[in-house]
Protein backbone atom coordinates (compact mmCIF):
# COMPACT_ATOMS: atom_id res chain seq x y z
CA UNK A 1 0.00 0.00 0.00
CA UNK A 2 2.82 2.39 0.92
CA UNK A 3 4.58 1.31 -2.25
CA UNK A 4 1.45 2.12 -4.26
CA UNK A 5 1.19 5.64 -2.77
CA UNK A 6 4.90 6.33 -3.23
CA UNK A 7 4.75 5.20 -6.86
CA UNK A 8 1.71 7.36 -7.58
CA UNK A 9 3.46 10.34 -5.96
CA UNK A 10 6.52 9.74 -8.10
CA UNK A 11 4.40 9.62 -11.27
CA UNK A 12 2.52 12.79 -10.36
CA UNK A 13 5.77 14.63 -9.58
CA UNK A 14 7.23 13.55 -12.91
CA UNK A 15 4.06 14.66 -14.69
CA UNK A 16 4.02 18.04 -12.93
CA UNK A 17 7.67 18.81 -13.58
CA UNK A 18 7.91 17.04 -16.91
CA UNK A 19 5.67 19.38 -18.73
CA UNK A 20 2.66 19.72 -20.86
CA UNK A 21 1.63 16.18 -21.89
CA UNK A 22 -1.51 16.13 -19.76
CA UNK A 23 -2.54 19.63 -20.80
CA UNK A 24 -2.04 18.70 -24.44
CA UNK A 25 -4.46 15.78 -24.05
CA UNK A 26 -7.17 18.13 -22.75
CA UNK A 27 -6.50 20.69 -25.49
CA UNK A 28 -6.79 17.87 -28.04
CA UNK A 29 -10.02 16.71 -26.34
CA UNK A 30 -11.66 20.13 -26.68
CA UNK A 31 -10.25 20.93 -30.10
CA UNK A 32 -11.23 17.61 -31.70
CA UNK A 33 -14.76 17.86 -30.29
CA UNK A 34 -15.07 21.40 -31.62
CA UNK A 35 -14.26 20.15 -35.13
CA UNK A 36 -17.42 18.04 -35.40
CA UNK A 37 -19.98 20.88 -35.58
CA UNK A 38 -17.92 22.40 -38.43
CA UNK A 39 -18.15 19.15 -40.36
CA UNK A 40 -21.71 18.16 -39.49
CA UNK A 41 -23.39 21.55 -39.31
CA UNK A 42 -24.46 23.27 -36.09
CA UNK A 43 -28.14 22.38 -36.03
CA UNK A 44 -29.12 23.03 -32.37
CA UNK A 45 -31.62 20.16 -32.46
CA UNK A 46 -29.05 17.66 -33.74
CA UNK A 47 -26.13 18.58 -31.48
CA UNK A 48 -27.56 17.21 -28.20
CA UNK A 49 -28.39 13.95 -29.99
CA UNK A 50 -24.83 13.32 -31.16
CA UNK A 51 -23.01 15.20 -28.38
CA UNK A 52 -22.73 12.35 -25.89
CA UNK A 53 -21.26 9.98 -28.43
CA UNK A 54 -18.78 12.53 -29.79
CA UNK A 55 -17.58 13.56 -26.33
CA UNK A 56 -16.93 9.89 -25.54
CA UNK A 57 -15.17 9.09 -28.82
CA UNK A 58 -12.91 12.10 -28.43
CA UNK A 59 -12.25 11.17 -24.79
CA UNK A 60 -11.05 7.69 -25.92
CA UNK A 61 -8.65 9.24 -28.41
CA UNK A 62 -7.40 11.87 -25.95
CA UNK A 63 -6.75 9.25 -23.26
CA UNK A 64 -4.77 7.24 -25.81
CA UNK A 65 -2.43 10.13 -26.68
CA UNK A 66 -0.39 9.91 -23.49
CA UNK A 67 -0.57 6.11 -23.15
CA UNK A 68 2.45 5.50 -25.32
CA UNK A 69 4.75 7.28 -22.86
CA UNK A 70 3.29 5.46 -19.83
CA UNK A 71 6.13 2.94 -19.59
CA UNK A 72 8.35 3.98 -22.50
CA UNK A 73 10.28 6.71 -20.61
CA UNK A 74 11.01 4.40 -17.68
CA UNK A 75 11.96 1.62 -20.10
CA UNK A 76 14.44 3.80 -21.98
CA UNK A 77 16.25 5.27 -18.96
CA UNK A 78 16.34 1.97 -17.09
CA UNK A 79 14.18 2.90 -14.12
CA UNK A 80 11.70 0.20 -15.13
CA UNK A 81 14.40 -2.42 -14.49
CA UNK A 82 15.02 -0.93 -11.04
CA UNK A 83 11.29 -0.92 -10.27
CA UNK A 84 11.15 -4.54 -11.43
CA UNK A 85 13.94 -5.46 -8.99
CA UNK A 86 12.41 -3.46 -6.13
CA UNK A 87 10.25 -5.26 -3.51
CA UNK A 88 7.08 -3.69 -4.97
CA UNK A 89 5.13 -6.24 -7.03
CA UNK A 90 4.72 -5.58 -10.75
CA UNK A 91 0.94 -5.61 -10.37
CA UNK A 92 1.20 -2.78 -7.84
CA UNK A 93 3.38 -0.84 -10.24
CA UNK A 94 0.82 -1.39 -13.01
CA UNK A 95 -2.00 -0.19 -10.76
CA UNK A 96 -0.01 2.87 -9.67
CA UNK A 97 0.84 3.77 -13.27
CA UNK A 98 -2.80 3.41 -14.34
CA UNK A 99 -4.08 5.51 -11.42
CA UNK A 100 -1.47 8.18 -12.06
CA UNK A 101 -2.42 8.20 -15.75
CA UNK A 102 -6.04 8.62 -14.75
CA UNK A 103 -5.23 11.47 -12.34
CA UNK A 104 -3.23 13.31 -15.00
CA UNK A 105 -5.57 12.62 -17.95
CA UNK A 106 -8.97 11.22 -16.99
CA UNK A 107 -9.63 13.76 -14.23
CA UNK A 108 -8.74 16.64 -16.55
CA UNK A 109 -11.08 15.22 -19.22
CA UNK A 110 -13.76 14.96 -16.55
CA UNK A 111 -13.28 18.66 -15.71
CA UNK A 112 -13.30 19.73 -19.37
CA UNK A 113 -16.33 17.61 -20.34
CA UNK A 114 -19.01 20.05 -19.02
CA UNK A 115 -17.57 22.79 -21.27
CA UNK A 116 -18.07 20.50 -24.28
CA UNK A 117 -21.55 19.64 -23.00
CA UNK A 118 -22.37 23.37 -23.10
CA UNK A 119 -20.97 23.69 -26.62
CA UNK A 120 -23.09 20.72 -27.71
CA UNK A 121 -26.19 22.22 -26.16
CA UNK A 122 -26.81 19.18 -23.92
CA UNK A 123 -29.82 19.66 -21.62
CA UNK A 124 -29.06 20.25 -17.94
CA UNK A 125 -30.59 16.88 -17.07
CA UNK A 126 -27.78 15.11 -19.00
CA UNK A 127 -24.90 16.71 -17.04
CA UNK A 128 -25.22 14.23 -14.20
CA UNK A 129 -25.10 11.28 -16.61
CA UNK A 130 -22.11 12.83 -18.40
CA UNK A 131 -20.15 13.36 -15.17
CA UNK A 132 -20.99 9.93 -13.73
CA UNK A 133 -20.29 8.01 -16.93
CA UNK A 134 -16.95 9.82 -17.37
CA UNK A 135 -16.09 9.24 -13.70
CA UNK A 136 -16.75 5.49 -14.05
CA UNK A 137 -15.46 5.11 -17.60
CA UNK A 138 -12.18 7.04 -17.79
CA UNK A 139 -10.37 4.90 -15.16
CA UNK A 140 -11.16 1.86 -17.35
CA UNK A 141 -9.43 3.62 -20.26
CA UNK A 142 -6.29 4.08 -18.16
CA UNK A 143 -6.34 0.53 -16.76
CA UNK A 144 -6.92 -1.23 -20.09
CA UNK A 145 -4.61 1.21 -21.87
CA UNK A 146 -1.83 0.24 -19.48
CA UNK A 147 -1.97 -3.31 -20.87
CA UNK A 148 -1.48 -1.96 -24.38
CA UNK A 149 1.32 0.36 -23.31
CA UNK A 150 3.16 -2.55 -21.66
CA UNK A 151 2.58 -4.88 -24.63
CA UNK A 152 3.97 -2.45 -27.21
CA UNK A 153 7.05 -1.59 -25.14
CA UNK A 154 10.00 -1.63 -27.54
CA UNK A 155 7.86 -2.36 -30.60
CA UNK A 156 8.40 -0.78 -33.99
CA UNK A 157 5.69 1.81 -34.85
CA UNK A 158 4.46 1.60 -31.26
CA UNK A 159 1.89 4.40 -31.53
CA UNK A 160 -0.21 3.05 -34.40
CA UNK A 161 0.08 -0.46 -33.02
CA UNK A 162 -1.17 0.72 -29.63
CA UNK A 163 -4.27 2.22 -31.27
CA UNK A 164 -4.95 -1.03 -33.16
CA UNK A 165 -4.66 -3.09 -29.97
CA UNK A 166 -6.54 -0.84 -27.58
CA UNK A 167 -9.41 0.71 -29.54
CA UNK A 168 -11.30 -2.61 -30.02
CA UNK A 169 -11.06 -3.16 -26.26
CA UNK A 170 -12.46 0.34 -25.62
CA UNK A 171 -15.65 -0.34 -27.60
CA UNK A 172 -17.76 -1.61 -24.64
CA UNK A 173 -16.86 1.48 -22.55
CA UNK A 174 -17.83 3.70 -25.47
CA UNK A 175 -21.17 1.94 -25.97
CA UNK A 176 -22.29 2.18 -22.37
CA UNK A 177 -20.70 5.58 -21.65
CA UNK A 178 -22.36 7.23 -24.61
CA UNK A 179 -25.49 5.17 -23.96
CA UNK A 180 -25.88 6.69 -20.49
CA UNK A 181 -25.70 10.25 -21.86
CA UNK A 182 -28.04 9.47 -24.77
CA UNK A 183 -30.47 7.91 -22.31
CA UNK A 184 -30.44 11.04 -20.16
CA UNK A 185 -30.99 13.29 -23.21
CA UNK A 186 -33.92 11.13 -24.34
CA UNK A 187 -35.35 10.95 -20.82
CA UNK A 188 -34.73 7.23 -20.26
CA UNK A 189 -33.34 5.84 -16.97
CA UNK A 190 -29.53 5.88 -16.94
CA UNK A 191 -29.09 3.38 -14.11
CA UNK A 192 -28.51 0.21 -16.18
CA UNK A 193 -25.76 1.72 -18.34
CA UNK A 194 -23.98 3.14 -15.29
CA UNK A 195 -24.24 -0.18 -13.47
CA UNK A 196 -22.68 -2.00 -16.44
CA UNK A 197 -19.90 0.61 -16.50
CA UNK A 198 -19.28 0.06 -12.78
CA UNK A 199 -19.05 -3.66 -13.49
CA UNK A 200 -16.48 -3.03 -16.21
CA UNK A 201 -14.53 -0.78 -13.83
CA UNK A 202 -14.42 -3.43 -11.10
CA UNK A 203 -13.39 -6.12 -13.57
CA UNK A 204 -10.69 -3.87 -15.02
CA UNK A 205 -9.41 -2.96 -11.55
CA UNK A 206 -9.10 -6.63 -10.68
CA UNK A 207 -7.71 -8.02 -13.94
CA UNK A 208 -5.91 -5.24 -15.84
CA UNK A 209 -2.96 -4.75 -13.40
CA UNK A 210 -2.43 -8.49 -13.49
CA UNK A 211 -2.36 -8.62 -17.32
CA UNK A 212 -0.15 -5.51 -17.43
CA UNK A 213 2.28 -7.17 -15.04
CA UNK A 214 2.44 -10.24 -17.31
CA UNK A 215 3.11 -8.00 -20.32
CA UNK A 216 5.78 -6.01 -18.44
CA UNK A 217 7.55 -9.20 -17.41
CA UNK A 218 7.83 -10.22 -21.09
CA UNK A 219 9.16 -6.77 -21.97
CA UNK A 220 11.84 -6.68 -19.27
CA UNK A 221 13.15 -10.21 -19.57
CA UNK B 1 1.83 -36.95 -24.84
CA UNK B 2 1.81 -33.18 -24.30
CA UNK B 3 5.58 -32.77 -24.22
CA UNK B 4 6.26 -35.36 -26.90
CA UNK B 5 5.18 -32.79 -29.49
CA UNK B 6 7.51 -30.14 -28.07
CA UNK B 7 10.18 -31.58 -30.35
CA UNK B 8 9.82 -29.67 -33.65
CA UNK B 9 11.46 -32.43 -35.70
CA UNK B 10 9.03 -35.03 -34.36
CA UNK B 11 6.09 -32.69 -34.94
CA UNK B 12 7.17 -32.05 -38.54
CA UNK B 13 7.48 -35.78 -39.15
CA UNK B 14 4.01 -36.49 -37.78
CA UNK B 15 2.52 -33.51 -39.65
CA UNK B 16 4.03 -34.73 -42.92
CA UNK B 17 2.49 -38.14 -42.35
CA UNK B 18 -0.97 -36.76 -41.50
CA UNK B 19 -1.13 -34.04 -44.18
CA UNK B 20 -1.98 -36.13 -47.30
CA UNK B 21 -4.82 -37.83 -45.44
CA UNK B 22 -6.30 -34.65 -43.99
CA UNK B 23 -5.95 -32.86 -47.34
CA UNK B 24 -7.77 -35.72 -49.11
CA UNK B 25 -10.47 -35.77 -46.42
CA UNK B 26 -10.92 -31.98 -46.77
CA UNK B 27 -11.41 -32.19 -50.54
CA UNK B 28 -13.78 -35.15 -50.21
CA UNK B 29 -15.86 -33.41 -47.53
CA UNK B 30 -16.01 -30.22 -49.61
CA UNK B 31 -17.28 -32.15 -52.62
CA UNK B 32 -19.97 -33.90 -50.57
CA UNK B 33 -20.82 -30.75 -48.60
CA UNK B 34 -21.11 -28.49 -51.64
CA UNK B 35 -23.20 -31.10 -53.47
CA UNK B 36 -25.62 -31.22 -50.54
CA UNK B 37 -25.57 -27.44 -50.06
CA UNK B 38 -26.16 -26.48 -53.70
CA UNK B 39 -28.11 -29.39 -55.21
CA UNK B 40 -29.47 -31.88 -52.67
CA UNK B 41 -31.15 -29.41 -50.31
CA UNK B 42 -34.40 -27.47 -50.82
CA UNK B 43 -34.58 -23.68 -51.16
CA UNK B 44 -36.14 -21.93 -48.17
CA UNK B 45 -39.76 -20.93 -48.75
CA UNK B 46 -39.13 -17.42 -47.38
CA UNK B 47 -35.50 -16.74 -48.26
CA UNK B 48 -35.45 -18.68 -51.53
CA UNK B 49 -32.03 -19.63 -52.85
CA UNK B 50 -30.20 -17.11 -50.62
CA UNK B 51 -30.46 -19.63 -47.79
CA UNK B 52 -27.50 -21.41 -49.40
CA UNK B 53 -25.21 -18.53 -48.37
CA UNK B 54 -25.74 -19.76 -44.84
CA UNK B 55 -23.86 -23.00 -45.61
CA UNK B 56 -20.70 -20.92 -45.95
CA UNK B 57 -21.57 -18.19 -43.45
CA UNK B 58 -22.41 -20.26 -40.38
CA UNK B 59 -19.47 -22.72 -40.54
CA UNK B 60 -17.05 -19.79 -41.05
CA UNK B 61 -18.56 -18.04 -38.05
CA UNK B 62 -18.09 -21.14 -35.92
CA UNK B 63 -14.50 -21.54 -37.08
CA UNK B 64 -13.69 -17.84 -36.60
CA UNK B 65 -14.72 -18.07 -32.93
CA UNK B 66 -13.20 -21.53 -32.42
CA UNK B 67 -9.96 -20.27 -33.96
CA UNK B 68 -9.72 -17.39 -31.49
CA UNK B 69 -10.46 -19.79 -28.65
CA UNK B 70 -7.73 -22.08 -30.01
CA UNK B 71 -5.30 -19.13 -30.10
CA UNK B 72 -6.21 -18.17 -26.52
CA UNK B 73 -5.71 -21.75 -25.26
CA UNK B 74 -2.38 -22.03 -27.13
CA UNK B 75 -1.34 -18.66 -25.69
CA UNK B 76 -2.11 -19.84 -22.16
CA UNK B 77 -0.08 -23.03 -22.78
CA UNK B 78 2.78 -20.95 -24.21
CA UNK B 79 2.81 -18.57 -21.24
CA UNK B 80 2.41 -21.21 -18.52
CA UNK B 81 4.53 -24.11 -19.80
CA UNK B 82 6.68 -22.22 -22.33
CA UNK B 83 5.71 -24.89 -24.86
CA UNK B 84 7.57 -23.93 -28.07
CA UNK B 85 4.97 -25.30 -30.48
CA UNK B 86 2.10 -23.47 -28.78
CA UNK B 87 3.60 -20.12 -29.84
CA UNK B 88 3.91 -21.37 -33.40
CA UNK B 89 0.37 -22.76 -33.37
CA UNK B 90 -1.05 -19.43 -32.18
CA UNK B 91 0.99 -17.47 -34.72
CA UNK B 92 -0.04 -19.81 -37.56
CA UNK B 93 -3.73 -19.81 -36.67
CA UNK B 94 -4.20 -16.01 -36.55
CA UNK B 95 -4.17 -15.32 -40.34
CA UNK B 96 -6.59 -18.22 -40.83
CA UNK B 97 -8.86 -16.57 -38.27
CA UNK B 98 -8.69 -13.27 -40.16
CA UNK B 99 -9.68 -15.08 -43.36
CA UNK B 100 -12.67 -16.83 -41.80
CA UNK B 101 -13.83 -13.65 -40.03
CA UNK B 102 -13.63 -11.76 -43.33
CA UNK B 103 -15.68 -14.51 -45.03
CA UNK B 104 -18.29 -14.24 -42.26
CA UNK B 105 -18.56 -10.47 -42.69
CA UNK B 106 -18.72 -10.59 -46.49
CA UNK B 107 -21.16 -13.50 -46.82
CA UNK B 108 -23.23 -11.98 -44.04
CA UNK B 109 -23.65 -8.71 -45.87
CA UNK B 110 -24.32 -10.52 -49.17
CA UNK B 111 -27.10 -12.39 -47.38
CA UNK B 112 -28.30 -9.30 -45.51
CA UNK B 113 -28.89 -7.21 -48.66
CA UNK B 114 -31.71 -9.37 -50.12
CA UNK B 115 -33.05 -10.54 -46.74
CA UNK B 116 -32.84 -7.53 -44.42
CA UNK B 117 -32.58 -4.97 -47.23
CA UNK B 118 -29.24 -3.60 -46.06
CA UNK B 119 -25.56 -4.53 -46.36
CA UNK B 120 -24.79 -3.69 -42.76
CA UNK B 121 -26.61 -2.92 -39.52
CA UNK B 122 -25.00 -1.92 -36.22
CA UNK B 123 -26.44 -4.95 -34.54
CA UNK B 124 -24.74 -6.44 -31.47
CA UNK B 125 -23.56 -9.61 -33.17
CA UNK B 126 -22.31 -7.91 -36.34
CA UNK B 127 -20.46 -5.32 -34.29
CA UNK B 128 -18.85 -7.85 -31.99
CA UNK B 129 -17.68 -9.91 -34.99
CA UNK B 130 -16.17 -6.74 -36.45
CA UNK B 131 -14.35 -6.23 -33.15
CA UNK B 132 -13.12 -9.83 -33.40
CA UNK B 133 -11.72 -9.01 -36.85
CA UNK B 134 -9.75 -6.07 -35.42
CA UNK B 135 -8.55 -8.20 -32.50
CA UNK B 136 -7.11 -10.68 -35.01
CA UNK B 137 -5.39 -7.86 -36.91
CA UNK B 138 -3.95 -6.46 -33.66
CA UNK B 139 -2.70 -9.92 -32.71
CA UNK B 140 -0.89 -10.34 -36.05
CA UNK B 141 0.53 -6.81 -35.96
CA UNK B 142 1.83 -7.30 -32.42
CA UNK B 143 3.39 -10.67 -33.29
CA UNK B 144 5.42 -9.03 -36.07
CA UNK B 145 6.22 -5.74 -34.32
CA UNK B 146 9.40 -6.81 -32.55
CA UNK B 147 12.90 -7.55 -33.76
CA UNK B 148 12.97 -10.49 -31.38
CA UNK B 149 10.24 -12.98 -32.51
CA UNK B 150 10.13 -14.52 -29.01
CA UNK B 151 9.08 -11.18 -27.52
CA UNK B 152 6.42 -10.73 -30.21
CA UNK B 153 4.99 -14.18 -29.52
CA UNK B 154 4.80 -13.57 -25.77
CA UNK B 155 3.21 -10.12 -26.12
CA UNK B 156 0.67 -11.49 -28.61
CA UNK B 157 -0.12 -14.32 -26.18
CA UNK B 158 -1.02 -11.84 -23.42
CA UNK B 159 -3.15 -9.86 -25.89
CA UNK B 160 -4.95 -13.02 -27.04
CA UNK B 161 -5.93 -13.80 -23.46
CA UNK B 162 -7.11 -10.23 -22.83
CA UNK B 163 -9.11 -10.19 -26.07
CA UNK B 164 -10.78 -13.49 -25.21
CA UNK B 165 -13.46 -11.55 -23.26
CA UNK B 166 -14.99 -10.76 -26.66
CA UNK B 167 -15.77 -14.40 -27.51
CA UNK B 168 -18.59 -14.93 -24.98
CA UNK B 169 -19.94 -11.50 -25.97
CA UNK B 170 -20.19 -12.63 -29.62
CA UNK B 171 -21.68 -15.99 -28.69
CA UNK B 172 -24.38 -14.60 -26.43
CA UNK B 173 -24.93 -11.20 -28.07
CA UNK B 174 -28.06 -12.49 -29.82
CA UNK B 175 -29.50 -13.69 -26.50
CA UNK B 176 -28.52 -10.69 -24.37
CA UNK B 177 -29.67 -8.01 -26.80
CA UNK B 178 -32.82 -8.56 -28.79
CA UNK B 179 -31.43 -7.63 -32.19
CA UNK B 180 -31.88 -8.17 -35.91
CA UNK B 181 -29.53 -11.16 -36.15
CA UNK B 182 -31.44 -14.37 -35.45
CA UNK B 183 -30.64 -16.32 -32.26
CA UNK B 184 -28.76 -19.62 -32.24
CA UNK B 185 -30.77 -22.41 -33.84
CA UNK B 186 -28.30 -25.33 -33.89
CA UNK B 187 -26.32 -25.22 -30.63
CA UNK B 188 -29.24 -25.25 -28.20
CA UNK B 189 -29.84 -27.43 -25.18
CA UNK B 190 -33.03 -28.87 -26.63
CA UNK B 191 -33.31 -30.22 -30.18
CA UNK B 192 -32.04 -27.92 -32.97
CA UNK B 193 -34.78 -25.64 -34.28
CA UNK B 194 -33.85 -26.30 -37.86
CA UNK B 195 -35.12 -28.74 -40.45
CA UNK B 196 -32.95 -31.87 -41.09
CA UNK B 197 -32.94 -31.09 -44.83
CA UNK B 198 -31.05 -27.88 -44.07
CA UNK B 199 -29.15 -29.14 -41.02
CA UNK B 200 -27.46 -31.99 -42.93
CA UNK B 201 -25.61 -29.82 -45.51
CA UNK B 202 -24.81 -27.31 -42.76
CA UNK B 203 -23.10 -29.92 -40.60
CA UNK B 204 -21.32 -31.43 -43.63
CA UNK B 205 -19.97 -28.01 -44.58
CA UNK B 206 -18.97 -27.36 -40.96
CA UNK B 207 -16.99 -30.60 -40.99
CA UNK B 208 -15.36 -29.64 -44.31
CA UNK B 209 -14.39 -26.18 -42.96
CA UNK B 210 -12.98 -27.73 -39.79
CA UNK B 211 -10.87 -30.18 -41.80
CA UNK B 212 -9.70 -27.32 -44.03
CA UNK B 213 -8.69 -25.30 -40.95
CA UNK B 214 -6.81 -28.28 -39.49
CA UNK B 215 -4.98 -28.99 -42.77
CA UNK B 216 -4.00 -25.36 -43.32
CA UNK B 217 -2.86 -25.09 -39.71
CA UNK B 218 -0.56 -28.09 -40.12
CA UNK B 219 0.85 -26.68 -43.39
CA UNK B 220 1.44 -23.25 -41.85
CA UNK B 221 3.04 -24.65 -38.68
CA UNK B 222 5.35 -26.87 -40.72
CA UNK B 223 6.27 -23.93 -42.95
CA UNK B 224 6.98 -21.79 -39.89
CA UNK B 225 9.26 -24.47 -38.42
CA UNK B 226 11.06 -24.93 -41.74
CA UNK B 227 11.45 -21.16 -42.05
CA UNK B 228 13.05 -20.96 -38.61
CA UNK B 229 15.39 -23.81 -39.56
CA UNK B 230 16.35 -22.15 -42.83
CA UNK B 231 17.15 -18.91 -40.96
CA UNK B 232 19.29 -20.78 -38.43
CA UNK B 233 21.18 -22.58 -41.21
CA UNK B 234 21.77 -19.33 -43.10
CA UNK B 235 23.09 -17.67 -39.94
CA UNK B 236 25.44 -20.55 -39.19
CA UNK B 237 26.63 -20.58 -42.84
CA UNK B 238 27.38 -16.85 -42.66
CA UNK B 239 29.62 -17.21 -39.61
Amino acid sequence: MIGLILLIRRELKLALRGGTDAVMAVVFFVLAAVLFPFGLGADPAMLPRIGGGIIWVVALLAAMLSLERMYANDHEDGSLDLLYLSPVALGTLALAKALAHWLTTGVLLLIAAPILALLYNLPASAFGALALSMLLGTPILSLVGGIGAALTLGARRGGVLLALLILPLYVPVLIFGAGAIDGAVAGRPIGPALLVLSGFLLAALALAPWATAAALRQAIE
Amino acid sequence: MFHRFANPARFSRIATRILPWSAAATIAMFIIGIYYALFASPADFQQGETVRIMYVHVPSAWISMACYTFIAVMSAIALIWKHPLADIAARSAAPLGVGFTLIVLITGSLWGKPTWGTWWVWDARLTSVLVLFFLYLGHIALTNAFDNPQRGARAAAVLALVGFVNIPIIKFSVDWWNTLHQPASVTRLDAPAIDPAILTPLLLMALAFTLYFFTMLLIRMRADLNGARARALRLSAAE
